[in-house]
């Protein structure tokens, strides 16, 4: 019985400070060079990690599909089925989880860092809202570093296809680009992309959150990191569901 | 007529789950005095330089800062009352990610309305008086333990605060460093008639820096006066602690 209050409870400490961090993202003073310390912080040091696991992850995609088209002859479609696969659902949630993974245990160890050695009372100390000073900056870095993560993501993701195409197949540059995109449309394109600015979210708050509100000394430093990408991880995927959902319902035609 | 305390403590109670830390202390400081702290680990010490700042509110009693009871006011006010402090952190508690100079820079950017070459020369000239005048660029992490300290030091005095709060200045370094912290804080009392709270496990750092020194043992401030009027103190604690010259009290 515990449990399950605790697990309530977290859900709703997690929400209300998932409300305090919208509510107070509005509010200035605005932490411009925070925010862009940040964003080279969450978007340009994943750069290299988004970009190389997309390529492996296009590379790996066509062999996988490769010998299914070929069965039912439908080769030609491989470039097509590759960039539907990624630009709808394996770039955006695989950008997530990386930087998830990435990006979210290193909020929550920095900022239960900051909390355990008294960084974050030294900035409440000299009166400056810690809150808006630490955590606003991060969740707003992840909220728009992810859909241009996820771009670099699509587009490394097309290059690693194109580079197994281009050695099996023979396939030209023009060619591959033209198949890929023939069955691309706004709505294959734009709303999965944004929806990772949801998941940008929920990294930045999940993990500010296990990081800001810790208080079990340095021991907390390691539980608060492994909890940001655990939680994390979760709550994107079960968003996701939710968000494929709700994009068909708005966008019938991606669905098909 | 008396000049009226810089800060005082009036029966103030603070718990922490079952646990009472302080249970009705009362004491107070005047204007340039220095106090120190002395008391085993867990007694209370690092609380008490909380409470003054405001980190941590009591739960009951009132904590006057120059007459003010900062206990339940307005953030905005207890902003005001802040800025009147500085506080130096037992771990000295840099940012991380900010360069030493960054780290002086960031009050300084927010609460005054200073210009650029009139912030830099203030942070040349605090870093200058701890003696760090050479490593204004560096990261606090290329920084010894005593650097960080001196540091700290000067980005607790960047704002020219009327109170001084010093959490364990000496703990983590060797006694020559400690001395040389000790100096510090002496000039700037001297020199500035900053009021001074510090938090101390060491009586030869008590006896050198502090006007008075208090003792807080099992929740409550068992004795509080000068070295002197301790030694004679009725209570074997205070007793203890006070006349131990040349070594660390616990």
């Amino acid at each position: 019985m515990s449990g399950i209050r605790r697990y309530l409870e977290f859900i709703g400490n997690v929400g209300l400070f998932a409300l305090r961090s919208a509510r107070r993202a509005f509010i200035p003073p605005f932490e411009f060079m925070m925010i862009w310390r940040q964003i080279e912080s969450v978007g340009w040091q994943s750069l290299p990690l988004v970009i190389s696991s997309g390529l492996a992850l296009g590379i790996v995609l066509n062999f996988h599909t490769r010998s299914t088209m070929i069965r039912f002859g439908a080769q030609a479609m491989i470039p097509t089925v590759q960039s539907l696969a990624f630009f709808n659902e394996l770039g955006p949630l695989v950008a997530g989880l990386l930087v998830a993974g990435r990006v979210g245990a290193g909020i929550g160890a920095e900022l239960a860092d900051m909390r355990v050695t008294e960084q974050i009372d030294a900035i409440e100390a000299f009166s400056i809202d810690s809150f808006k000073l630490l955590v606003i900056p991060r969740i707003i870095a992840c909220i728009i570093a992810l859909p241009i993560l996820t771009v670099f993501i699509d587009v490394a993701g097309l290059t690693g296809g194109y580079l197994i195409e281009r050695g099996i197949s023979h396939l030209s540059l023009s060619l591959y680009l033209n198949r890929a995109f023939s069955q691309v449309g706004w709505a294959t394109f734009i709303p999965p992309t944004l929806k990772t600015t949801v998941f940008g979210f929920i990294i930045g708050v999940v993990s500010s959150y296990f990081g800001y509100t810790t208080n079990e000394g340095s021991s907390g430093v390691g539980r608060a990191s492994t909890n940001s990408v655990v939680v994390s991880s979760l709550l994107i995927i079960l968003a996701d569901v939710m968000l494929v959902k709700s994009i068909f319902f708005l966008y019938p035609e991606s669905a098909i | 007529m008396k000049a009226s305390p810089a800060i005082s403590f009036g029966k103030v109670s603070k718990a922490f789950g079952n646990i009472d830390v302080l249970k009705d202390v009362s004491f107070e400081i005047s204007e340039g005095e220095a106090l120190c702290i002395l008391g085993r680990s867990g007694t209370g010490k690092s609380v008490t330089l909380k409470l003054i700042i405001g980190l941590l509110k009591p739960d009951e009693g009132t904590v006057c800062i120059q007459d003010q009871n900062i206990v339940g006011i307005e953030q905005d006010k207890l902003s005001a009352v802040r800025r009147r402090m500085g506080f130096l952190f037992q771990s000295a508690a840099l940012f991380d990610s900010f360069s030493v100079n960054d780290n002086l820079a960031l009050p300084l950017e927010r609460f005054t309305k200073k210009s650029k070459a009139e912030i830099n020369s203030l942070i040349e000239q605090r870093l200058k008086d701890v003696g760090l005048g050479q490593d204004r660029y560096k990261m606090p992490v290329e920084l010894s333990g005593g650097m960080r300290k001196r540091a700290g030091l000067a980005r607790a005095l960047i704002l020219d605060p009327h109170i001084l709060l010093v959490d364990e200045p000496s703990s983590g370094l060797d006694r020559i460093t400690s001395s040389e912290i000790d100096e510090l804080l002496l000039s700037i009392k001297k020199k500035d008639k900053t009021t001074m709270v510090i938090v101390t496990h060491d009586i030869r750092e008590a006896r050198r820096v502090g006007d008075r020194i208090a003792v807080l043992d099992q929740a409550g401030l068992v004795g509080i006066g000068t070295a002197q009027e301790l030694e004679g103190h009725g209570n074997e604690l205070v007793k203890a602690l006070v006349s131990e010259k040349d070594c660390h009290a616990h």
